[in-house]
Parts: C-alpha cells; structure tokens; sequence
C-alpha cells in the first residue's frame, strides 16, 4: 500500500487537465518528514469505491497547494516544497474501511503564531470533500522551530501556584449553580459561601456572560466582594473566574479591564469566542498579570465521534500554542464524555514539556513543547468528595478539580460542600504522600475523614452511589504493537 | 479564624510522627526542605523569615524535625511552615508546603473598603490589631 509512488514529473505533470492526486506529489511514500515540518495524522474514510492512496493524496492536496485541475501557475513557485506530502497511510485497527493518513506539511506555509492560520490551512477546506465519507484530524506534530513562534500561556502551572501561593494538592473550584437565573447579589452569595467554605475558585459558567437577570457589572462587583471577604476570613488567596465572553473583541477588553480594576487574579472565556479571540486575551492575560481560564464551550460538536471532526488532543494542543492558563480536558469519572487512556494524552499535552508517542494514549508522535508553559487542566462536571482517591490518581495533582453541584448541593448548605471536598482532598493528599495505597483504600481514608468532619460525612453518604458508567465514544484504535503498512 | 494556608489546614494539626512522613516524601522526591516562619501570615506574605538554608543533599527526616524542633523553640508563638522545593527543569519551584506550627492567638484579617468611582470598591485585607495592643 506505502510501496508505490506514481509521481509524474517534468513537462508531463504541467499538461492541462485533471490528474490523480497521487499522481500530482501529494503522495509520497519515500518521504522522510523533516524535523522542521508540521505533521498531521487524519482518520480518512473514503467514499466506496475510492482508493485509500488517492483520497489521502486529496487530503494533503487540498489542505495544501492543489485546486481540482492542474494550473500552469504552479511552475511559478517552488512548487515542490509547497505541496503537502502524504507519506504513510495504514489502515485503522479494527475499523474497517478507515485509514490513518499522515501527512507532513512545510514549515513555510504557516504565518509564524497564528492558529487561525494554522488551522484554516488544516482543516480549511478539506472536510466536506466530496470522495471522502468523512475526515478526522487525530493529531497533530509541531517542530519546535514553529512552537518557539507562540506565546504559550499566559502565566502557566508553576507561576499561577506561586501567585496562589498553593502548593502540592489540585485546586478546588465549583461552577456556580443554577447557571442561569440568579441575580449578581445572589449569586455573590454563592461564591462567599462556597470559598469562606474552603474551595480556591469559584467559576461563571460558559453562557453567563451578560443577561437581563444580571448583567455583567453587576455580578463583577458582587462577585469580587465575595472574593476578598472569603480572602480576609481564610487568610489564604481566594479567586473566581469572570467570564468576559462578549459579542464583540471591544467588550472584552471592556470586561477584562474592568475584572482587573478590581483585583481579580483570573478571567475567562470560552471556545466558542474562536482562535483569533483567544490569543488576543491571552496576550492580553501575559500583559496584565492575569489567569486565563477557558472553558471548552461546544467542542463536543467536533472533537466527541471518532469517525469525523477533530479531536479534543489536537484542540488542547492548539490552546497550549494559543496561551490559556486553564482547560477543561474531562473526569474520565464524571458526568461527560471521558475514555480514561484519552483522557490522559490531553493531560499529558497539556502538562509536560515533552510527549513521547503514546499509541494507546492517542498520542500519534513524539511532542517537545520547548519550555512553553503548562496549563493546568480542569476536571468538572458530575464529580464529587466521594470520588477523591480516583480523581488523585486519575488526574494528579496538577489539575483544578471542580464540584459544583457536589459543593452547592451538599444538604448542609454551600460552605459546608466545600469543607467536605477539602477535608476529603487533604486527607487523600496526606495519605498519599504518606505512601499509603490509597486508590484501593481510598474509602477508608475517606470514612475516617469523616468521623470528624460531619459535612464529609454527609457528602458520602448523599453521593454514595453515584457513578456515571457509560461507553466512550472516543476511545484510541491501536494495536499494541506497532501498526503494519499494507 | 484558622488560616487556612498551606496542604493540610482543613485536617486537625498534623502530630510531629505525620509531619516526619511528609519530610520523608519531600526527601524520596529528591526536594529541599525549607523551614520558614513568620508573625506576618498576610495572604500576599510571600517572604516568610527563612530558618537557615533549604536543607539539599538530607536523607533522613530526623534532621529536618531536629531544626524544626528548635525553631519552634525560638519562634513558637509564630507561624512556622515547611516546604519542599523542587529545582528540577520546568519547576524550579515549591512543590508542596504546610504549616506546622500555629500562635496561640491566631491571626485575625478585616476587610478595608475604599469606594472609588461608579460602584467599585478598591479592597485591602489588613490585619486586626490583637486585643491587647488596642488598649
């Protein structure tokens, strides 16, 4: 399948007509990509009928040089270098009529730091094409000479610590709940409560922004009441991150200057704002001492079936490059979707400065990510106290973990839901540390938490039974030993 | 108030047995010690009064909780913490720290509100006075 290459040169590849891609130099088996080339892995499912080469071949034409027919014009380039090359292409293990194409792209057809223009050339142009059933980008390579091109984030894992002043344990957080509805008094309410209790953040959730119910000044001020109220009755730094999402670049700037104004040590916003946006504020976040948390906000739509999209490896790569402090990358044991070993490649992209390849973690290749800072992943939604010693051993420690309904859901009030994730998280961190085998006597230690910390014990006992055991959708397709070319 | 700084202020006061375990993983990890104190527990305290040099190159743990033991001596009426600093690449920095040792009157902090323009509040935490220097 890899063995042939038909490559037509000279005169003949420059005569006027429609000719195979494959035929065109999109196809080029004996390529060896260059350390300084972008590589992309694709899951290409062609049409019936349409061969595997050739619609890889398409892939790389399409997201490089190539229009439909031949053009004379390309003899005006150095059209070689321009073309994208298509040098492997495998089957998918256990899928049939799928293919892992790879593809290795020039490090000139990449503005230097834009994602934008990264990911309009990726995956501009080449998804709805009409031979291919459906298209995936699976993962993606970056040659250091084009991450040293990013910011990276804007304060990152190590510096965010130093600037909480919060050390060797995960953070604790909770969205602030019902997400929608609450006055900005009310809802100040909420974060007083939840951090006096003894959670470190507190969070808007990705559509409050800046409603009828409580526009966005409103829960700014309140919420920074709450904030440093919790701060002088802890003696520890407390914060919550502002959603500064807007419709427009003009009103989050507007939001984020005024979020700094008063003292807040952190923003946010969401996917949905697009790349361009988010390297703005993350520039914006470098130059004004800020934490920036984004909430992946629709990327399900994308990144959830295996068959077509991209995935959530290749989105957490292209936030590293872009610069956010936080991302939400899943609980693996919450309420959303979460295969454990998928899991784990994105907190691996997001927290190490280097990934080795990693088949069964869905990491494609090796990654240097060149001293960019790490961004600290954020596991929410549906996870709660009773969960502790899976989530430590699941996520680490360098990870926001984030209980909103498990803390503003506790039957004894709010500030009592986060003392219960507390005491359950230092107990589990102590045990640890220890050198106890805490995944297996993880609620044991909890049960004896509990006996004196009352709000503990209640969380156990109302959440005991609660477990989302549900099939991922998207899982990593592997074969433990290294794959076979046909 | 209990301040609540550092990894374990949500559990009751760690008994010197668990803080030599704690030692003993900075000390596995291959992280120095540091013994620190202060009568100034301000949030955005970052430079506590450093009891000697972080301790490199320590094997066992006996020698961390002998120094703590006479810094308690001098500083008990402080707040002394521990810390394990990690100076691998890609760190270079505290990688866990808790606090051993409490006053007997903890800290108290009260919020001063300054009210600048529109509705904004320009915040300080500040420490409350201890009741006997009131008088």
């Amino acid at each position: 399948m890899n063995a042939h290459a038909g490559t037509v040169r000279g005169k003949e590849r420059y005569r006027s007509g429609v000719m195979e891609y494959k035929r065109m130099g999109y196809w080029e088996p004996d390529y060896t990509p260059k350390d300084t080339d972008v590589i992309a892995l694709f899951r290409v499912t062609p049409q019936e009928g349409v061969d595997p080469i050739e619609a890889s071949a398409a892939v790389a034409g399409e997201s490089s040089t190539a229009t439909w027919t031949v053009v004379w014009t390309d003899r005006l380039t150095a059209a070689e270098k321009y073309r994208a090359k298509c040098y492997r292409v495998d089957p998918v293990p256990g899928s049939h009529g799928s293919y892992f194409a790879y593809i290795a792209y020039d490090l000139d057809l990449f503005e230097p730091g834009s994602i934008a223009n990264l990911s309009a050339s990726i995956i501009g142009n080449v998804f709805g094409f009409k031979p291919l059933k459906a298209l995936r980008l699976e993962d993606m390579r970056f040659p250091v000479a084009y991450v040293k091109t990013f910011q990276g984030p804007a304060t990152g894992i190590v510096v965010e610590r130093e600037r909480l002043d919060k050390f060797g344990r995960p953070l604790l957080g909770a969205t602030v709940k019902p997400k929608l509805g609450l006055s900005g008094r009310n809802y100040g309410r909420v974060v007083y409560e939840a951090l006096k209790g003894g959670l470190d953040f507190t969070k808007d959730d990705e559509n409050i922004n800046s409603q009828p119910f409580m526009h966005w000044r409103d829960r700014f001020l309140y919420c920074m009441e709450a904030v440093n109220r919790a701060q002088a009755a802890s003696g520890e730094v407390k914060g919550t991150y502002l959603n500064i999402t807007a419709g427009t670049m003009e009103d989050m700037y507007e939001r984020a200057e005024f979020a700094k104004e008063l003292g807040s040590c952190i923003v946010m916003i969401d996917l949905v704002i697009g790349y361009t946006a988010i390297q703005s504020m993350a520039k914006w976040a470098r130059r004004n001492d800020m934490i920036l948390h984004l909430h992946r906000a629709g990327h399900s739509t994308y990144t959830r079936q295996k068959s077509h999209g991209v995935s959530f490896r290749v989105i957490a790569k292209w936030m590293r490059l872009a610069g956010v402090d936080h991302i939400h990358a899943g609980t693996v044991v919450g309420k959303l979707e979460g295969d454990p070993n998928t899991t784990r490649g994105y907190y691996d992209v997001c927290r190490e400065d280097f990934n080795p390849t990693k088949l069964e973690h869905g990491l494609f290749f090796d990654q240097f990510w060149a001293s960019l800072n790490k961004v600290m992943p954020v596991a929410s939604g549906g996870i709660h106290a009773g969960q502790m010693h899976q989530l430590l051993d699941l996520l680490g420690e360098d990870v926001v973990l984030q209980f909103g309904g498990g803390t503003i859901g506790h039957p004894m009030g709010i500030a009592a839901g986060a003392i219960a994730n507390r005491v359950a998280l230092e107990a589990m961190i102590l045990a640890r540390n220890e050198g106890r085998d805490y995944i297996h006597e993880g609620p044991e230690i909890l049960a004896r938490a509990a006996e004196t910390c009352t709000p503990l014990k209640a969380a156990l006992e109302v959440w005991k039974d609660v477990t989302f055991n549900y099939q991922s959708t998207d899982t990593p397709d592997f074969v433990p030993t290294a794959l076979e070319t046909v | 108030m209990k301040l609540t700084q550092g990894c374990f202020s949500f559990l009751p006061d760690l008994t010197d047995d668990q803080i030599t375990k704690q030692v003993q993983y900075c000390l596995t990890k291959g992280w120095a010690v540091n013994i620190e104190f202060t009568d100034d527990p301000h949030p955005r305290n970052t430079y506590w009064e450093m009891w000697g040099l972080p301790m490199f190159d320590l094997q066992d743990a006996a020698g961390v909780m002998m120094e703590l033991a006479e810094c308690r001596r001098v500083y008990g009426d402080r707040y002394i913490r521990i810390s394990g600093f990690d100076s691998s690449h890609g760190w270079e920095s505290v990688r866990i720290s808790f606090l051993v040792n409490r006053p007997p009157k903890e800290a108290e902090f009260e919020l001063v509100r300054q009210e600048v323009g529109g509705r904004a509040i320009r915040y300080t935490t500040m420490r409350k006075p201890a009741p006997h220097a009131a008088q």
